[in-house]
């Protein structure tokens, strides 16, 4: 035994790993360059009869030589895997373009969409958002908004009353008793947002429906101002209808609101009007026991029905109040 | 409210040089909304003539009546023209158009054969025009008011622009001319002159009695002036009629042009009496006893003491400050007149107008407020213009009452300033306000205009002088904010509810909070549930109630969609119910402007009934859509009952099952979810008849959750889970088919102790016989710090069984 001989049975199983076809016939050469049997195998068991020396410089000869019948058959082996892997699971093809989903389609309606979205939104800015009944006190829906008992909102052309009359009690006309409620029960600083549902007596058609929603915000604090007003509407309107948009602001009337005005976007070409807003009016903070020396405050109103319509091209009410899927689905989660 | 320009003009100097969109412009950044701009005679263009008609031939044996007329037009020959009008005679002034003439819509006038005959012209209606819609007739013109051959143009003054303006309700100075006047001559800083200066130097001598007022009620002064010798047959002039017509008014007779005219001009309404018919004094007042009324548009009405009325010695002639009454009204054979101009307290002309539901031009102004001093000058306006114009004398004027005008307010010029966000120098503030009429004084003590009931507070005039300045100047800046906001809890647990359903494939849907008592009776709601709160004014009888329950709305949404072809879906809605819970008491409405007791706002709080905030959903048809995997299995009670649940874990909460027979679910087929013995949630198949009634898809399945009643999730305690085996022991169980699974569960957890992990029945058999139903469990054994041993096991093992056994009657099948 000498080291031409070991160099001889590494080409050996090198040579015979080589011309392997398959992973059977290389457990086949595998068995014969590296089993029990095999001359490799045979010269490292008799190493021990060896003195210490050459027990030394073989070790190492045997060694290198396994290292490198193992290499070979490793290489080998990925090699023939690899090849088995093409053929046998290329067998294995399907159509992945097949329908693959069969759960139903689902999704928010786009009315939540929208809450959802103004919402986090206003969240963002610091604002908490509030909610309070649809059925509501008039007093709260009305009176302490300063609209006074013989204003036209109050007749029987716009809003739902409840019976018995004498309750006073109606479906609210706008989120707004929920501004009042937060005053009523909360200090000064207030930023809150009121999202909800809203009541008003007209006929479901293209453009208007007796149930709809609106968002409305409110801010009380020292040092608020209309310029406040004006910088919370530009961002909102930033925000859902793009950085390009334009706002603007025409005097108009609310009775909760003094000065007041209307806000209108330029979007699409077109100036839209899009909500009411304006400064609390004084008389208002006063009924919640605001101290006006100290507070002033911004309110706002937006429909979400509209907002949604003019930012998605929407333009029948009928389809957002009416629960077919096939509207609903368009909007997925809204993200 | 609609201003002609050229009738702005005559109290605002706008040059001609601005233009009809700057003026629009204008009005609406101080707050005047321009809802039309019409531009009348743009595509009208001559020859335009005031003609005579000569003659009148009556052409027959068509399908209609066909003149032929014959024209005076000025012109050295007469004109013939066809017309198919009728409303005119020999001897009227008309208005021809003649060929070479361009009418609105292009249409173009020439010589033409028609009917046999050659027409050389047209004789206009208004909408020929586009005067108006007037197209019943032809256009006649007050006899001898023009010359025949006149431009017809600029005779008629049909070159003008009209804008048609919102004025919104604090305004209602804004609904006159003279209003509007103002308003433009401040926005473009142009000269203004008040029609009312003029007037207040108008001085009527007295030359006999005339009638008197009385005040009783209602009202703060109240003008009569009695005038006699009218000429019932005086026509109103044609710059008067033609201005009413640009108002989108008509010409009536003199005396009734005169007070529409005046009320447009200077926004009092006025009512014109047949002094003849007024028996004693003339009071403004109620009725004692309830009577019937004749309005001047022939409607008969219950008046009582609720409304407010002018009446003499004999009963009401007016429905105050709305409509005048039948039997006073001005006739042919009027001579003697009575003139009213009262400013009308505005709360009881709008209770006038609602109760009676009738909005006139007169109740819209006086309801907004109308300037106190008005009722002396525009009475006197009316005088003037009887007088030149229907050969009428002053006979006398009285009045009761004096007029009452809003107080003077102390304005800081900070405060305008601090408001608006930035810097106006208080000149500035001080030449704003005298615009708008104020008188200030050097302390800023702003007196407001007679006109201006609403200037009432600082805030008032803060918006004042923000508009004539322009909002756009307002500065742009966000608002210090609180460092951290967040959705509360339950806003949370909504939203990842919603958006967990939506990724089971549910899709939501929202409906209408509106149902009926037959819709309530018929899915078999009782007790609370079939309590609810009725609408005084509902949209529809069909739906005059509030809904109590998701899912009648759902239901009919779900039977919707099958209506339009969907087969296999499920739907969602999260909303609020409405159950009588309460007897609403009487309205509590604390004073304004300062802040109720603690006490008080509980009280209105409490009066407000609890809306319960539900979950509700339908699924119907098959669980899968359809696919070329075949066909999936229907919805069944089963998988209403998972997804009610998985709400339940969802939100962290312990419930257990029982079973319900709540309608409108199948009686046998329902499951009651109950967190701490309360129930929160009903789940299963609904009632084949509630199925059938809406026609759904048979066995239905539904759930429903009171969103409200679920507590919020416990904060959880994370206990480590160790790496130690499990052991898991199959048991199988006979126990009597009434016994719920529920129970078998709960009797092997008890028995099994701390040691079991988890428990799943992986199998049911019914087909036993004798009412017996074998239910095989798979029991999952852990100890944390140590591997079980085969004893520990076996008697844990046990120990479930003998529970099972022993509260359920189970005997343990073996192999």
């Amino acid at each position: 035994m000498d080291s031409k001989e070991v160099a001889g049975w590494v080409k050996d199983a090198q040579a015979a790993f080589l011309v392997a076809t398959d992973l059977d016939e290389l457990k086949s050469a595998r068995l014969a360059h590296m089993g029990d049997k095999a001359p490799i195998s045979l010269a490292s068991r008799s190493l021990g009869s060896l003195s210490p020396d050459e027990k030394a410089s073989f070790g190492k000869i045997i060694g290198d030589a396994k290292a490198q019948i193992t290499s070979a058959l490793d290489s080998a082996t990925r090699k023939l895997e690899s090849i088995r892997d093409q053929k046998v699971l290329l067998e294995e093809v399907v159509d992945i373009t097949l329908p693959a989903s069969r759960m139903h389609r689902g999704g928010l309606h786009p009315i939540s969409i929208i809450k959802n979205e103004i919402s986090d939104f206003f969240i963002e800015q610091g604002f908490s958002v509030a909610e309070g009944p649809e059925m509501e006190s008039g007093w709260l829906n009305f009176d302490a908004l300063n609209i006074p008992a013989d204003h036209p909102a109050r007749t029987m052309q716009d809003t739902f009353f409840i019976e018995p009359l004498e309750s006073g009690m109606v479906l609210r006309t706008q989120t707004s008793p929920v501004q009042i409620r937060t005053m009523l029960t909360q200090e000064p600083p207030i930023y809150i947002i009121s999202p909800g549902r809203t009541f008003r007596a007209d006929e479901l058609d293209a453009t208007h429906s007796p149930v709809f929603h609106q968002v409305e915000g409110l801010v009380v604090d020292r040092g608020i101002t209309m310029a406040h007003l004006k910088g919370t509407l530009d961002n909102f309107a930033q925000h859902m209808f793009g950085a390009d948009v334009t706002t603007r602001l025409r005097p108009s009337f609310f009775p909760f609101t003094e000065p007041s005005a209307e806000v209108d976007i330029f979007f699409n070409g077109r100036w839209i009007e899009w909500g009411g807003c304006g400064m609390v009016n004084p008389k208002v903070l006063q009924t919640c026991g605001i101290d006006t020396d100290i507070f002033t405050g911004f309110a706002f109103g937006m429909g979400l029905e509209r907002t949604l319509m003019v930012r998605h091209g929407i333009t029948d009410m009928h389809d957002i109040v009416e629960g077919d899927l096939r509207f609903t689905r368009q909007f997925g989660m809204g993200l | 409210m609609r201003a002609p320009l050229s009738w702005l003009r005559e109290f605002a100097a706008i040059p001609e040089s601005i233009s009809t969109e700057a003026i629009s412009d204008a009005f609406i950044r101080v707050g005047f909304e321009v809802e039309e701009i019409i531009v009348q005679g743009a595509d009208l263009t001559g020859p335009l003539v005031v003609a005579k008609v000569l003659a009148i031939e009556e052409l027959t044996g068509n399908k209609k009546p066909i003149r032929y007329v014959e024209l005076d037009c000025g012109e050295k020959q007469n004109r013939f023209v066809i017309c198919g009008a009728t409303n005119f005679a020999v001897g009227d002034l008309v208005v021809a158009a003649l060929p070479g003439a361009v009418l609105p819509g292009n249409f173009a006038i020439s010589a033409r054969e028609t009917y046999g005959k050659t027409s050389n012209g047209m004789i206009c209606s208004s909408r020929e025009l586009g005067l108006g819609e007037e197209h019943s007739g032809i256009i006649v013109l007050p006899a001898g008011s023009l010359t025949v051959g006149t431009d017809a143009i600029s005779a008629l003054e049909i070159n003008d622009v009209i804008f048609d303006i919102a004025v919104n309700p604090d305004r209602g100075y804004a609904l006159s001319i003279r209003g509007l006047a103002r308003e433009i001559a401040g926005a473009l800083n142009v000269k203004y002159v008040d029609p009312v200066d003029a007037l207040k130097k108008l001085d009527f001598k007295k030359a006999g009695d005339g009638v008197t007022p009385v005040l009783e009620d209602g009202a703060s002064v109240f003008y009569l002036r009695t005038l006699a010798n009218y000429k019932a047959d005086a026509l109103t002039p044609l710059w008067m009629s033609r201005r009413i017509e640009k108002m989108g008014m008509r010409s009536i007779s003199l005396a009734v042009d005169i007070t529409n005219y005046v009320m447009l001009e200077l926004g009092q309404p006025l009512h014109a009496f047949d002094r003849s018919k007024i028996k004693g004094n003339l009071r403004v007042g109620r009725v004692k006893k309830d009577q019937k009324f004749t309005t001047l548009d022939g409607q008969e009405r219950n008046i009582s003491s609720a409304d407010l009325m002018v009446m003499d010695d004999n009963g009401p002639l007016a429905l105050a400050g709305t409509m005048g009454g039948l039997e006073s009204e001005i006739t042919k054979s009027t001579t003697e007149l009575a003139l009213e101009a009262v400013r009308f307290d505005p709360i009881a002309i709008a209770k006038n107008s609602r109760r009676h539901k009738l909005s006139t031009e007169a109740s819209r102004r006086l309801e907004r407020h109308v300037d106190s001093s008005l009722a002396q000058y525009a009475s006197a306006r009316f005088a003037q213009l009887l007088i030149d114009l229907g050969g009428a004398t002053h006979v006398d004027t009285q009045h009761a009452g004096e007029p009452r005008f809003a107080p003077i307010v102390k304005l800081d010029p900070a405060y305008v300033s601090q408001i608006l966000g930035y810097s106006i120098a208080p000149e500035k503030i001080r030449e704003i306000l005298t615009t708008i009429g104020c008188d200030v004084d050097k302390d800023f003590n702003v007196d407001p205009p007679s006109w201006r009931w609403d200037l009432v507070q600082p805030a008032d005039f803060v918006e004042e002088v923000a508009r004539m300045i322009g909002y756009d100047a307002i500065p742009s800046l966000l608002p210090p904010r609180p460092k951290h906001a967040s959705l509360t809890w339950s806003q949370k647990r909504i939203r990842v509810i919603s958006s967990a359903l939506a990724a089971r494939g549910l899709s939501e849907v929202q409906t209408f909070p509106f149902t009926s008592d037959a819709i309530i009776e018929s899915m078999g709601y009782v007790n609370e549930r079939a309590k609810t709160y009725r609408i005084a004014n509902p949209m529809s009888e069909d739906f005059p109630v509030l809904r109590t329950h998701l899912l009648p709305g759902l239901a009919a949404v779900a039977s919707r969609n099958i209506g339009r072809g969907a087969k296999d879906f499920a739907i969602f809605e999260v909303g609020s119910i409405f159950r009588n819970s309460k007897d609403l008491v009487a309205a509590i409405s604390p004073e304004l402007e300062k802040k109720p007791s603690k006490a008080k706002i509980d009280e209105i709080f409490n009066s407000v009934p609890n809306q319960h905030l539900h979950l509700g959903a339908i699924l119907v048809g098959k669980v899968e859509d359809v696919s070329w995997r075949g066909t999936s299995r229907s919805y069944e009670w089963s998988d209403a009952i998972a997804m009610a649940q998985e709400v339940l874990q969802l939100c962290n909460l312990e419930y257990s099952v029982v079973r319900s027979d709540f309608a409108p679910w199948h009686p046998g087929r329902c499951a009651e979810l109950l967190i701490d013995g309360k129930p929160v949630a009903h789940a299963g198949e609904l009632h084949p008849r509630v199925v059938e009634q809406f026609s759904l898809p048979a066995r239905s399945v539904a759930f429903v959750i009171n969103l409200s009643a679920l507590p919020q999730s416990p904060l959880v305690r994370g206990e480590g889970v160790g790496a130690m085996p499990p052991a898991l022991q199959d048991v199988a169980l006979i126990v009597d088919e009434k016994v719920s699974a529920a129970a078998v569960e709960s009797a092997l957890r008890k028995g099994a102790g701390d040691l079991l992990e988890s428990i799943v029945l992986f199998d049911r058999y019914d087909k036993m016989g004798d009412g017996k139903i074998s239910l095989a469990y798979s029991l999952t054994f852990r100890a944390a710090e140590r591997t079980l041993t085969g004893a520990e096991i076996a008697q844990v093992r046990e120990a479930a069984v003998a529970q099972a056994v022993k509260d359920c009657g189970a005997i343990l099948r073996t192999a």
